[in-house]
């Protein structure tokens, strides 16, 4: 198979449940998620975000991932012509699988985020009699 | 009290309002349209920042000609073996894209910075270009 041309993707603005006070653009980040027989990989792009600028969290079954820009680097600068906009990158999932939390392994290179999801072993049933 | 996000967000708008502007005359030639590139004036200078989240710096190349910077490359990833993918929103794929700047420029002095997933080529303005500032007598 010869290889694609890469075509540009739009990127996607987040939909805000919430309005916040400063209306700054939040996109999300393109995702590639792929299942294995002990864990779930999240892989996120987030091109300009630091890997100290990454805040992962999962609560309640849903993983959250932000990565911020920092956007210092753009001082001075006046733009000429754009063809994209920058913003904090946030995007959120709701896990089918129970996560072993503490085991979470995340990894960061050319602006790409890989997130490895052990799957926790699922609770034993448990018997419970009547006294 | 001047805010951070205030200052991102006055950033975001002026990006905003120069989506396509005609600076460039067209002047993006190459193959398809990416990478995306945002041109910035600082001083007297260029800066282009284009986004190739996942290119690995091996697989990226920058040639200079004249006024014309041409960045080329591939993106390449693959899954592991047996796995079941559940979302499949990235590419792979071959980009070249070539951007002529109107102005003169000092091509031996162009400096090219990769870090995640972002190409920051700084384009000095030749010293010929410069405007020179005419003394009345």
């Amino acid at each position: 198979m010869s290889p694609q041309e890469l075509q540009v993707q739009q990127k996607r603005e987040v939909e805000k449940k919430q309005e916040s006070t400063v209306p700054t653009r939040t996109f999300l980040p393109t995702a590639d998620i792929y299942e294995a027989e002990n864990a779930l990989t999240v892989v996120l792009e987030m091109p300009g975000v630091d890997k100290s600028n990454v805040d992962i969290n999962v609560e309640s079954g849903v993983l959250s991932i932000e990565g911020r820009l920092d956007f210092s680097k753009y001082e001075g600068m006046q733009p000429v012509y754009t063809e994209y906009n920058i913003g904090t990158y946030r995007r959120s999932f709701t896990l089918s699988n129970k996560i072993d939390q503490d085991k979470i392994s995340a990894e960061m290179k050319d602006g790409v985020l890989t997130l490895v999801l052990p799957k926790a072993e699922e609770a034993k049933p448990r018997r419970i009699s009547v006294g | 009290m001047y805010h951070p996000l205030d200052a991102l967000f006055d950033f975001q708008r002026a990006l905003e309002a120069r989506l396509d502007s005609d600076w460039l005359r067209g002047a993006t030639g190459g193959t398809g349209a990416f990478p995306p590139i945002n041109v910035f004036q600082q001083g007297d200078n260029l800066v282009a920042i284009l986004e190739i989240p996942g290119v690995d710096k091996g697989d990226l190349e920058i040639q200079v000609k004249d006024r014309a910077i041409r960045v080329s490359g591939k993106k390449t990833f693959a899954y592991p073996d047996g796995v079941s993918l559940h979302r499949r929103e990235r590419l792979t794929g071959t980009f070249d894209r070539t951007l002529t700047v109107p102005m003169q420029i000092d091509a031996d002095g162009i400096k090219a910075e990769y870090r995640d997933g972002v190409l920051a080529l700084f384009i000095p303005r030749a010293e010929a270009d410069k405007p020179r500032t005419v003394a009345i007598s």
